[in-house]
C-alpha cells in the first residue's frame, strides 16, 4: 500500500508523523517528497547507501545547422529559449524538458543537453528504507525531482510519502497515484483553510483520505466540525505537548522515547489499510 | 519603493503571523500574499476586495475524440505520461507544452487555457493589499506569484507607498523564487529544531543565489535555546544579522483565532514587543540601503 503524508499549511507535523509511523510498523519504504527542504532524514539519521545525480534535458543548439528562424522560441510555451538575428539563449530553470523545440526545428538544429537539477540520496536506518531528492538551490521546478523519488517505489513495501506543503504542482506530484492520503493539520483557523483546499484537491484526484489532527488542544473545534460535516476520518490526534515539541525540535521522533505512541501509529496505519480495504 | 519578503524555507515558522504584524507596524505599506496555493494572509487582515482577475496560468490539452485515429504518436511524444489509455487527457499530468498538438497527424488535438486561479486588490484597514488563490491542484503558482507582486507594484505606484511587504510561501522552488527575486531583503523566521536550522540554511542560500540581503529572526527561539544559539552563531559565521528572537506564547493563536494580529490583540506581550523591535531595525536596515 502507497500512503502519503499531506498538508495545504505547512509545518503542521507531516514529517513528523511520516517518521513516527515508518519506524511503528514492518517492512517500510519512506519516500521524502519535500525536495525542496526536506528533514524525514534529520529525524533518521539514515545510512546512506547511494548517492545519484539527478539531470533534465533541455535543449542543445547547434550553431551551425540554426538559421534562427525562431521556430523553437515560437512554440516554446514556458518561454525558455529566446532567439535573435546572431544567437539562441536558453534559459534551463524556465524548461519543461518536453521536446517541442527539437520536433519543430526545420533544420534539426537541436538535440537534447543534459541540466542538473539535483541528488537522489538511498538510505537505510535497520530494516528502514529512505529515499529522498535534495534540489540544487535556486532550481525552481521540484516536480522532475519528484519524479526520479518516487521511481524509486518498492511495491513489496510499505510504501509511505511524505509531501511538501501547500496544493500545487508538487504535491500533486507526491500524491498522485496514492492508495490513501493522510493530511495533517492543526486545529486552527490556518490549519483549517488550508486543509479545506487540500480535501479539495485530494477529492478531485479521487484518493481516499483521513485527518490527523496535531498540537490538539490549541486553537478552536471549527476543524473538527468541518471533518464532521464532510464525513472525514480523524484517524489520530496529537496533542500539544512541551515534551513533542521538545523532541522534535532535537530531531528525535518521539514515539522512540514515548513508547505509547507507537502502537498509536500502528493502529493509524491499520486505519488506513482498513479504509482502502488493503 | 522597498519591498521586503518574509520567507521561511520549512513551512509554518510563523511567516504570516510576522507580515500581518508588519503591516499594522508598517503604517504606511501595500501587503502582497505570495503564498498562493494556501494563503493565509486574509484571515488576520481581512481585505475588502475592490478587483478580482482571472488568472489563465496554464494550458491544457484536449483531444477531440470524433477527430482521433488512435495511432498513438500523442501518447508516445508525450514526456509527461500525461495521455490514458483511452487517448484522454489526465489534467493531473499535462503541462500543456503543446508537443501532441503538432505531432497529431488527425489535427485532433488543440491546447485550451486553464482559469488557473485569481488574483484580487483589496483594501484593509492597514492599507492596500495583493492577493491570490491558485486553483487547487493547478499548476504554475510562480507565474501567479508574479502577477501578484505586479499588483503591488501597481498599488504601491498609484497610492505614493514606498514600502511593500510580501508574505511568501514555504519551500525553495519557483514560487519562492518568484517571491525574492529583485527584493531589497528577505527576513528568514527559523525555528529552533533540527528542521527549522536545515531549511533555514537552504532559505539563505537561496537568498544569496538570487543576491537578496538577507536577516533571520528566531520565533519561538525558547523551544530549544541550544539551538537558538546554533542559529546565532551560523549566522555571526556567515555575517548576517539576527534582528530578533520571538517567545513561544499561546497568545499568537489566540490572535489568530480571534482574526486579528498579534499587535492588536496582545499589544503589550512579549511577542507584540520583541516584533516591533525587529520591525524597527528591519525597516531602518532596508531605508538605509538606499544611501550605501
Amino acid at each position: 500500500m502507497i500512503v502519503s503524508i499531506a498538508s495545504g499549511k505547512g509545518g503542521t507535523g507531516k514529517t513528523s508523523v511520516a517518521v513516527n509511523m515508518a519506524l511503528s510498523i514492518r517492512n517500510v519504504q519512506l519516500l521524502d517528497c519535500d525536495v525542496e527542504e526536506p528533514n524525514a532524514h534529520l529525524l533518521l539519521h539514515p545510512k546512506i547507501s547511494r548517492i545519484e545525480p539527478v539531470y533534465v534535458p533541455i535543449p542543445l543548439i547547434n550553431e551551425e545547422l540554426c538559421d534562427h528562424c525562431g521556430k523553437c522560441s515560437k512554440f516554446c510555451q514556458y518561454n525558455a529559449i529566446f532567439v535573435s538575428s546572431e544567437k539562441v539563449l536558453i534559459f534551463p530553470e524556465l524548461c519543461h524538458s518536453c521536446g517541442g523545440c527539437a520536433v519543430v526545428c526545420p533544420k534539426k538544429a537541436i538535440t537534447e543537453d543534459k541540466h542538473k537539477i539535483g541528488i537522489l540520496k538511498l538510505a537505510y536506518t535497520g530494516d528502514l528504507r529512505v529515499v529522498y531528492g535534495e534540489l540544487e538551490v535556486g532550481e525552481p521546478m521540484a516536480v522532475p525531482l519528484i519524479k526520479e523519488v518516487k521511481r524509486q517505489i518498492d511495491k513489496s513495501r510499505n510504501v509511505i510519502l511524505d509531501s511538501p506543503p501547500g496544493t500545487s504542482c508538487p504535491v500533486i506530484e507526491t500524491v498522485k497515484d496514492s492508495d490513501f492520503c493522510i493530511l495533517v493539520t492543526e486545529p486552527t483557523p490556518f490549519g483549517l483553510h488550508d486543509l479545506k483546499i487540500a480535501v479539495q484537491v485530494l477529492e478531485d484526484m479521487k484518493i481516499s483520505l483521513g485527518v490527523v489532527v496535531n498540537r490538539a488542544g490549541i486553537g478552536d473545534r471549527k476543524v473538527y466540525e468541518y471533518c464532521k460535516e464532510k464525513d472525514i476520518p480523524i484517524l489520530l490526534e496529537i496533542p500539544y505537548n512541551r515534551r513533542i515539541a521538545e523532541l522534535y525540535s532535537k530531531g528525535i521522533p518521539f514515539s522512540l522515547e514515548m513508547p505509547e505512541w507507537s502502537e498509536r501509529f500502528q493502529i493509524l496505519f491499520n486505519d488506513a489499510r482498513r479504509l482502502v480495504g488493503k | 519603493m522597498k519591498q521586503i519578503t518574509v520567507l521561511s524555507g520549512k513551512g509554518g515558522t510563523g511567516k504570516t503571523t510576522l507580515t500581518a504584524a508588519f503591516a499594522v507596524l508598517a503604517k504606511k505599506a501595500v501587503v502582497a500574499d505570495c503564498d498562493v496555493d494556501a494563503p493565509d494572509l486574509h484571515m488576520l487582515l481581512h481585505p475588502e476586495i475592490i478587483q478580482t482577475q482571472e488568472f489563465k496560468g496554464s494550458k491544457l490539452a484536449f483531444i477531440d475524440e470524433a477527430k482521433c485515429v488512435k495511432c498513438g504518436l500523442c501518447r508516445e511524444k508525450c514526456r509527461f505520461s500525461a495521455i490514458t489509455e483511452d487517448f484522454r487527457v489526465d489534467p493531473f499530468s499535462c503541462e500543456g507544452c503543446s508537443v501532441c498538438t503538432i505531432i497529431c497527424p488527425a489535427n485532433a488535438i488543440t491546447l485550451t487555457e486553464r482559469i488557473s486561479g485569481h488574483a484580487y486588490i483589496s483594501k484593509t484597514r492597514f492599507g492596500f493589499m495583493a492577493h491570490a488563490m491558485l486553483t487547487p491542484s493547478e499548476a504554475n503558482s510562480g507565474k501567479l506569484v508574479t502577477l501578484v507582486r505586479q499588483n503591488s507594484k501597481i498599488l504601491a505606484e498609484k497610492e505614493s507607498v514606498d514600502l511593500i511587504i510580501i508574505d511568501g510561501p514555504p519551500g525553495i522552488g519557483c514560487p519562492v523564487i518568484a517571491s525574492v527575486t529583485g527584493v531589497d531583503a528577505g527576513l528568514v523566521v527559523a525555528e529552533p529544531t533540527m528542521s527549522g536550522i536545515h531549511d533555514l540554511k537552504r532559505a539563505l542560500q537561496l537568498l544569496a543565489h538570487f543576491d537578496v540581503p538577507s536577516f533571520v529572526c528566531v520565533n519561538t527561539y525558547d523551544i530549544n535555546k541550544d539551538n537558538t544559539e546554533k542559529i546565532e552563531s551560523f549566522c555571526k559565521e556567515n555575517g548576517i544579522e539576527v534582528v530578533g528572537k520571538i517567545p513561544f506564547s499561546p497568545k499568537v493563536t489566540e490572535a489568530m483565532v480571534n482574526g486579528k494580529t498579534i499587535i492588536e490583540y496582545s499589544p503589550r506581550s512579549a511577542v507584540a514587543k520583541e516584533i516591533e523591535d525587529i520591525w524597527e531595525k528591519l525597516s531602518a536596515l532596508v531605508s538605509e540601503k538606499s544611501f550605501t
